[in-house]
């Protein structure tokens, strides 16, 4: 096999007095498709921000498509560039009609010519499902919407690694299906994903592993099969109970 | 099947909104405008009554006042008409340095108010919170009385190299003076000019095809730069003489000469009303920019986005959209404030109004049309910010 995509060696983060990440060890393999949950404030977005640099970490190493996050920017330029992400609030640009908003990327980082980008643009339009929007601005889209726009232009640059934070968790009940089938066509398509989200269905659907969080620590992990039969933990035993309830 | 409501069940007009609407507005205006008429008959009538009836025709006669500074030829013997000219003008030049300098100095203080850097923060604080709470009033009195008068004399001027003389009568510093070539050279500058337009137009044209803006003003600006440049060398070698010559300020008997100079009164009046607005308008940047959330700034960061891409393509267009209003009020704030130029000297469109007043009597005339001008200049700046607003502003559902 070769090399893992994303490589976390026991890596720890804190905000001023506060330990939010306490020894996280990870790899990810080319091609999987991890889903990460726990309790609210237990470090999951801490943890995939650090995996693109939008957070530092303190201790520990991370490597990514084998290149080591460290100060130099041209390090952390070159791994944004390879990972694409996809925020719970979309962060869509406002002042950018979508075409823009999935080009500016492209065009502005990769350097590609602008009708190169634009036709990528309409391919991943349609792979989201919403070619008819491309003229319109954010502000005129639906929230479901939205998030498959945000989704495309990350797409847009041709990551390797696709992380998600909650993109679901802003959208009203009847969007989420939208939002999920297009990622459950990316999982299934081959990317590499890193997904915070606790829509139990999709996790079952394609989620080669998932991670247990709480209090800044991996508390355990394993297939879907394993986690929904057969959890080890205490913790994971009371969340999953607490969560598939409703 | 749907009926409208007044269809059914008829509302009597004082009760349907619709109706109603129309009928304040007319009131109001109705009552405005028989308010003004009001005001307006009794001011001719009592003015008729008095033997001095409303006219601008004393624009006609001769001032007999001289004006201080001007920017164009000015006597005693000049009329009143010419004096409100030269006052404009001064009005015009304070105003127009003053906006240019102040959104400089404005956007510099206002980042630097955001810095990580905490000797940096704090000093733009504190210049912040300092001048928003004196008194432009007290500040400009200050800075004339206390600075620009209070340099030393001419024979003990402060100089600074060759190029810069301070002293309580004004600064004097080295400028060009045109030779006989520079009627040759005001075409060049044009020539380049439209070079630089023809630059910058092309690049836009390419940015538009491409989707990567390039920095075309700059661009523009270097290809002006060099078409003057040559200009320069071409013109001083067929002449055969340079278009401007330095001149340098010097010390002859009481007074300098050569270079240009600045009147104390015009220094202080502009640096009072380029630092205290300064102080306004960097809040406003300041505001505009923490406007833009923190979210978008990730996601430019997480496409991969440099520091100053981000800055240029994601946060500064949508900080602007915050900034604009109340930019445009600073601006006319500073247009207006130019009015206390009477506390300090400077002869202004407010304060040679004021000696016309005194001279001619015609107060009413003379107030009137220093309203007017006041207003235009603020009704033109409104106008152009709104354009610009409508131009920028997001489009929502
Ligand atoms: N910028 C920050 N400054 C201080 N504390 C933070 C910051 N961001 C997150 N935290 C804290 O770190 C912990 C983990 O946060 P987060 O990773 O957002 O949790 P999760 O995504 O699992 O809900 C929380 O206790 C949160 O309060
Ligand atoms: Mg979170």
């Amino acid at each position: 096999m070769s090399e893992p995509v994303i490589i976390c060696r026991d890596v720890h983060k804190w905000y001023g007095q506060f330990h939010a990440l306490r020894g996280i060890d990870l790899e990810v393999d080319k091609g999987e498709v991890i889903v990460i949950f726990g309790p609210s404030g237990s470090g999951k977005s801490t943890f995939i921000r650090t995996i693109n640099r939008l957070e530092e970490h303190q201790q520990g190493t991370i490597i990514v498509n084998g290149i080591e996050l460290s100060h130099d920017v041209r390090n952390i330029a070159a791994i944004r560039k390879e990972v694409g992400m996809v925020f719970q609030q979309f962060n869509l640009f406002p002042h950018l009609a979508v075409m823009q908003n999935i080009t500016l990327g492209p065009i502005q980082v990769r350097k590609w010519k602008k009708k190169k980008a634009e036709e990528i643009a309409m391919q991943l339009l349609e792979r989201v499902g919403i070619p008819e929007q491309a003229e319109k601005y954010p502000g005129q889209l639906s929230g479901g919407q939205q998030q498959r726009v945000a989704i495309a232009r990350a797409l847009a640059m041709q990551p390797q690694i696709m992380l998600f934070d909650e993109p679901t968790s802003a959208l009203d009940p009847e969007m989420i299906k939208e939002v999920l089938d297009v990622m459950v066509e990316l999982a299934e398509s081959g990317m590499t994903i890193l997904a915070v989200t606790h829509e139990m269905g999709f996790a079952r659907a394609v989620a080669d592993r998932m991670l247990f969080m709480d209090a800044g620590s991996i508390v355990e992990s394993g297939p879907p099969s394993q986690i929904f039969e057969n959890p080890q933990e205490d913790r994971t035993k009371l969340f999953l109970s607490q969560i598939l309830q409703h | 099947m749907t009926t409208n409501t007044s269809e059914q069940q008829a509302v009597p007009f004082w009760r349907d909104e619709r109706y109603l609407q129309v009928i304040i507005q007319v009131v109001l205006v109705g009552a405005v405008v028989g308010f003004i008429y009001y005001l307006i008959h009794n001011l001719v009538t009592g003015l008729e009554a008095s033997g001095q009836p409303l006219t601008l025709s004393f624009l006609k006669q001769t001032a007999q006042f001289d004006i201080g500074e001007k920017l164009i030829e000015y006597s005693r013997a000049s009329t009143y008409a010419r004096a409100f000219l030269v006052g404009l003008l001064n009005t015009i030049k304070v105003s127009f340095l003053g906006i240019i300098l102040a959104t400089i100095l404005g956007i510099i203080i206002g980042v630097a108010r955001l810095s990580n850097n905490w000797l940096i923060n704090k000093l733009a604080s504190i210049y912040v919170e300092f001048l928003r709470n004196i008194p432009l009033l007290v500040l400009l009195v200050f800075l004339a009385a206390g600075v620009f008068f209070k340099l030393p004399k001419v024979q003990h001027a402060v100089a600074l190299g060759k190029i810069a003389f301070l002293t309580n009568r004004g600064v004097f510093v080295a400028w060009g003076e045109p030779t006989a070539s520079w009627p040759f050279y005001v075409w060049a500058l044009i020539i380049a000019l439209f070079v630089a337009l023809v630059v910058a137009v092309i690049l836009i044209r390419q940015g538009r095809e491409t989707g990567r803006m390039p920095l075309y003003w700059l661009w523009g600006t270097v290809a002006f730069l060099v078409v003057a440049a040559i200009g320069w060398i071409v013109i001083t070698l067929a002449t055969p003489q340079p278009p401007l010559r330095l001149s340098l300020p010097e010390l002859a008997g009481r007074n300098f000469k050569g270079g240009t100079s600045w009147s104390p009164e015009f220094m202080a009046l502009l640096l009072g009303l380029v630092i205290y607005t300064a102080a306004y308008i960097a809040e406003v940047v300041r505001a505009g920019i923490q406007s833009v959330s923190k979210g978008q700034r990730e996601a430019a960061g997480a496409l991969g986005l440099s520091g100053f891409q981000t800055m240029r393509l994601v946060v500064f267009p949508q900080a602007l959209r915050v900034i604009v209003p109340p930019l445009t009020s600073q601006y006319l704030n500073l247009t207006k404030n130019s009015s206390l130029a009477i506390a300090v000297g400077y002869p202004d469109l407010f304060a040679v109004g004021g000696t016309i007043i005194n001279q001619s009597g015609r107060a009413i005339e003379a107030i009137s049309l220093t309203m007017m001008v006041y207003l235009t200049f603020s009704l033109i700046t409104s106008l152009f910010m709104n354009w610009y607003n409508q131009r920028i502003r997001l489009v929502e559902r």
